[in-house]
């Protein structure tokens, strides 16, 4: 299931769309569960192990609104841009188990993975470098006119890298077609964020750069949708960058090795309450859109599409160690 | 006929490349109407308008970051670096990206990076290094850097069409200082193959860059004492020539390894690695190596003789090895 947008840049919240949100979020949920929770921990998949848990709402509500010829630049925490994109669970984990059949073929894992033919920016794992970057792709797309914008996804913690304000400075000067989504979960590994910046907002920052900025609550996939659709619009109408804070919070520690022992007392659960697939779902039961029977039907019929695709990345081969040095370069 | 200079050559070579594929655009600091620090993009802005010809903020790891992404979706940037010193500035973006989107997810990246780089020229510490050896040491990068006018415009042109990030180390000393009459018709200097700019028999001198004509001005010194020496310039740095470097140690069984960046960690190292490993029966003497001091680049004159590899330093050393 891929699910691009396809013509009209704002979309009224109709069912349709209500239940395509439920289905990325779940998914990317359960996908993310079964990686860390199971194939992490039975030590199948090695290596780091990054999950969005608590944050789908982000890039679900944000990269729906992409249409195929735009790009979409993920950070690490955005799993269902990959799967909206039109990635598969099973090219996912194949990925993450190493296997030649994953989008790096194994050179690289775990969410550092990208697609050239779906316009998919691989995770680069420098922090902050996808931002010039990003700058380079819309760029592009001016230079040829074409109509096509970039979803460029960060955290609170790269807006301190210089190559932060060096990327958001080249776009803005260069009023490209950028829609900068920033995921503040109040920590960048376990530095909370007033260690991180002297401003209370992320979106404090962009009157530097002239940028239109907005804040929503990041749990809220509608208000997510909605702040994008506005964003995108702006963008795509060749009126430059437009920045979208995010607020939420992690609810995993930085990574599966990670208690996040520093989160203090309390805050998980608090946060926990505010679960965007939660409240996604509460939103349609009021509007009598949906029932937790439908509900339950949905999250079985993921998670046996999550299981038929790690019975098939299981089976997948490792890639052959006479390909080392393929593909360094193109000729030599 | 009229005589270009190695700036020259460069900018023609980069002129009849933008002519040629509308996919190929300039962007670095100053590079629009002011023509870039050294004037190689002088006039290009009139031509090719500012969609081609981009001034950007003063921010290397953008350059180069955004000459990245503009790669990777179909273009081919041309940046340049003001000097090559600062190309640390964007060597995140360089090694950690720029290189590895091949290896990583099969996304060509047909990109140069051109730095003025070298010394020579009482630069000082931050306007004269040679910072070749941290892109060399990073498998996706290949780096550049020719000596002549000739290879200046050849290569150029063939790093605008290569499909893989090229570093293109300019010479600022050679920029002005040497010319020479170019072929009209378009040609090219394929990268990976060194050239024998001497012909010799009694020695080689492995080199590149502006150390190809202080080793051309020891050979004619030492020619006179009826030392032959055979001078073999590398013009591609990374991926190295290694047959070319090989046969001539074979043919000369002596070789000096010389170069402008410091000693300890430079190229020289590798050479002899690479020598060493393929032609040990051949040599009749031990690998000699001639580089800049092990020191960050000094200012005032004669500190920066001191530093900087000469004609005489090498004639001294080749007269050693020769009688060896
Ligand atoms: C340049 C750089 N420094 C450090 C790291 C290690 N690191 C990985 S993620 C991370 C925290 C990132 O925080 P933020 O940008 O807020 O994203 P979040 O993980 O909270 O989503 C750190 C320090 C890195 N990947 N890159």
């Amino acid at each position: 299931m891929s699910a691009l947008a396809t013509a009209s840049i704002s979309q009224e919240v109709t069912p349709d769309l209500a239940n395509k949100l439920l289905y990325y979020m779940v998914m990317m949920r359960e996908l993310e569960d079964r990686i860390e929770l199971k194939l992490y921990r039975q030590g199948k998949i090695l290596g780091g192990c990054y999950t969005g848990r608590g944050q789908e709402a982000i890039p679900t509500g944000s990269a729906i609104l992409s249409r195929p010829d735009d790009y979409v630049c993920p950070s690490h925490r955005d799993m269902a841009a990959f799967l909206i994109r039109g990635m598969t669970p099973r090219e996912i984990l194949a990925q993450y188990l190493g296997r030649v059949s994953g989008p790096t073929g194994g050179r690289d894992g775990n969410m550092h993975m990208g697609c050239a033919r779906r316009r998919i920016l691989p995770i680069i794992s420098s922090i902050g470098a996808s931002i010039p970057v990003a700058s380079g792709i819309a760029l592009s797309m001016k230079y040829r006119d074409e109509p096509n914008i970039v979803f460029n996804y960060w955290g609170d913690g790269a807006t301190s890298r210089g190559d932060w304000h060096e990327g958001i400075n080249f776009a803005t000067v260069q009023k490209l077609p950028i829609v900068y989504l920033c995921n503040n979960n109040l920590f960048a590994y376990s530095t909370p964020l007033d260690k991180q910046m002297a401003v209370e907002n992320v979106a404090d920052r962009a009157p530097a750069y002239n940028m239109p900025a907005e804040i929503v609550d990041g749990n809220d996939v509608l208000a997510v949708h909605a702040a994008t659709a506005r964003a995108v619009k702006h963008a795509r109408n060749g009126d430059g960058p437009y920045l979208i804070e995010c607020k939420t919070f992690r609810i995993g520690g930085h990574s599966a090795h990670d208690s996040a022992d520093y989160v203090p007392d309390g805050m998980r659960e608090e946060w926990s309450k505010k679960d965007p697939i939660l409240r996604l779902q509460k939103e349609m039961v009021d509007r009598e859109w949906a029932s937790e029977q439908d509900f339950k039907q949905l999250r079985q019929g993921i998670l046996d599409e999550i299981s038929e695709a790690v019975d098939w990345a299981l089976e997948q081969p490792y890639p052959d160690p006479a390909t080392l040095e393929d593909n360094v370069y193109e000729v030599i | 006929m009229a005589l270009t200079t190695y700036l020259e050559a460069i900018r023609e070579g980069l002129l009849e490349e933008m002519r040629r594929d509308e996919s190929v655009f300039v962007m670095g600091e100053d590079v629009g109407a002011y023509g870039g620090a050294f004037k190689v993009t002088k006039g290009f802005i009139e031509e090719f308008g500012e969609r081609r010809v981009i001034d950007t903020p003063l921010s290397e790891s953008a350059i180069v970051g955004a000459g990245t992404g503009a790669a990777i979706n179909g273009l081919r940037p041309v940046l340049e670096m003001q000097f090559a010193d600062f190309m640390a500035c964007g060597f995140d973006q360089i090694t950690n990206f720029a290189a590895k989107c091949r290896y990583r997810w099969g996304a060509s990246v047909p990109m140069v990076i051109r730095a003025p780089s070298g010394g020579g020229i009482h630069g000082g510490p931050f306007h004269s290094q040679n910072p070749e050896m941290p892109y060399v040491h990073t498998p996706g990068l290949k780096v550049v850097q020719p000596a002549t006018a000739y290879d200046a415009k050849g290569l150029i042109k063939a790093a605008v069409r290569d499909n893989d990030p090229v570093i293109f180390l300019e010479h600022k000393n050679l920029y002005r200082s040497i010319k020479e009459e170019l072929p009209r018709h378009d040609y090219v200097v394929p990268l990976g193959l060194a050239a024998v700019s001497r012909e010799g028999t009694d020695l080689s001198i492995i080199t590149y860059g502006w150390m190809v004509h202080v080793a051309l001005k020891a050979a004619e010194t030492l020619a006179a004492e009826n030392i032959d020496i055979e001078v073999v310039d590398l013009r591609t740095l990374m991926p190295l020539d290694r047959e070319t470097i090989l046969a001539s140690v074979k043919k000369t069984s002596k070789a000096i390894l010389l170069h402008e960046d410091t000693l300890t960690g430079g190229l020289g190292g590798e050479l002899a690695g690479i020598i060493s490993e393929h032609a040990f029966e051949y040599l009749d003497g031990p690998l000699v190596r001639i580089a800049g001091a092990d020191t960050p680049v000094p200012f005032s004159p004669p500190l920066e003789e001191a530093f900087l590899p000469n004609a005489d330093k090498v004639v001294e050393k080749a007269r050693w090895l020769h009688r060896y």
